[in-house]
């Protein structure tokens, strides 16, 4: 009878510590699976992503309500393809709605902002941004200014 | 003034001869088979005794080490403004260092004394001559099992540390301070990776799990059996396994990191 609590224990035990490794391949190493709520997805085409990843959060007016979750390159285009799934809660997006890849703070990550329009009807599943910002970067920005000043003197 | 150097001298070799006594008793005892061998059953009574019973102190510190790492992380980087990097730096931070160590530095206090007491009681007690007279050989018999129990158990118990310390972190960066949860756990799952952090943090701790047990079991089979000698081995497990694991997990990160 003790030998079977002890065998049931050590059982238990080996299997917590499944559980954990489970844990730690799927939700800490990234091999992630999708927890949120309901969602509907929409893309935007931009010409450079300048860091953003997947999973970067996508915010209106500084509050989150989506996140990136697949990026491509359109083959056509030759411009990055960003899917990213909004809350249902936020479905009145309109469709003139534009967005921008910022970074938060000088250094921080990459996130996708976007800014309200003006129409009526709303953006569907699927739909996609036309009117996007591509991200600034950093190094571009600066060579530019020393060529410019390299030209004055 | 020659007795004196003369007692430095012979505390060196008894210092080495100690070592080779353990390093005797690891080789002959590490491998199971041979007269009156342990069975897998053994095997289970130690994991039992060394790692479920380990389990509520390892849950418990590793929520509130978990905890005070992000407490402390978000005040160092809310300075920055990266705060989005808590995720990763309590993750990392624990999978690659606290995890292992500190699960070992417990096991060590928690199984680790109670081993040699238990072995030490044994020898006082004559069991282990016992066995010997019956043909019984106690290094298979009683070393091997918990010996194996402690290499299987920390590393369990280290990835239970982990585990439930990203989670502490989690509660206290999201719920308490209002962390965007995308941000620790998406930075997390970016940078962490599986092979490099999570299965070295494995191997760390199933090396201090060897070197733990291996200390203690040796203190105890080593011990003078009497009582004040229990209490004498069972400090010096405390000391020189805490020691051990700091001192190899420096070499272990080294190695790992392959920077020196």
């Amino acid at each position: 009878m003790r030998m079977r609590y002890i065998e049931l224990a050590v059982g238990g035990f080996m299997i917590l510590a499944i559980v954990a490794l489970v844990l730690m391949a799927f939700r800490v190493s990234g091999l992630a699976m999708n927890t949120s709520g309901e969602t509907y997805t929409i893309k935007a085409r931009f010409e450079n992503l300048g860091g953003l990843t997947e999973r970067a959060k996508v915010s209106m007016a500084g509050v989150t309500i989506g996140k990136v979750t697949k990026i491509y390159l359109d083959p056509e285009w030759y411009a990055a393809v960003v899917e990213m799934e909004i809350d249902k809660s936020m479905s009145t997006l309109s469709i003139d709605t534009s967005a921008s890849i910022l970074t938060a703070g000088l250094l921080g990550e990459k996130y996708i902002g976007l800014s309200v329009g003006a129409e009526a009807d709303y953006m569907a599943d699927g739909d996609w941004v036309q009117d996007t910002q591509s991200a600034i970067v950093l190094e571009e920005l600066i060579s530019r200014f020393m060529f410019s000043k390299a030209e004055e003197s | 003034m020659i007795n004196r150097i003369a007692a430095i001298g012979r505390y060196g070799t008894a210092s080495i001869q100690s070592i080779g006594r353990a390093g005797q008793l690891l080789l002959n005892s590490l491998l199971w088979g041979g007269p009156g061998s342990a069975g897998f059953s053994d095997l289970i009574k130690q994991i039992y005794s060394v790692g479920v019973r380990s389990l509520s102190i390892i849950v418990v510190a590793g929520f509130f080490v978990g905890m005070v790492l992000a407490l402390q992380g978000y005040n160092i980087l809310v300075k920055f403004g990266s705060v989005s990097a808590l995720g990763t730096m309590v993750s990392l931070t624990l999978l690659r260092e606290l995890g292992p160590v500190m699960a070992a530095l417990l096991f060590a206090g928690r199984a680790g004394s109670a081993l040699t007491a238990e072995i030490g009681l044994m020898k006082a007690t004559e069991q282990l001559s016992a066995m010997e007279m019956m043909g019984v050989d106690p290094l298979k018999r009683v070393v091997t099992p918990r010996l194996w129990a402690g290499i299987i158990s920390v590393p369990l118990l280290a990835l239970l540390f982990s585990t439930v310390g990203i989670w502490g972190g989690a509660f206290v960066s999201v719920d308490l301070l209002g962390l965007y949860d995308g941000a620790y756990w998406g930075n997390m799952q970016n940078t962490v990776i599986f092979y490099d952090d999570v299965i070295q943090g494995l191997i760390k701790a199933s090396v201090f799990g060897l070197v733990v047990t291996w200390i203690a079991v040796y203190q105890g089979y080593d011990s003078v059996p009497t009582s004040e000698g229990i209490g004498k081995a069972t400090t010096q497990t405390v000391v020189i396994s805490s020691l051990a694991v700091l001192g190899l997990d420096f070499v272990l990160t080294a190695v790992m990191l392959g920077s020196i």
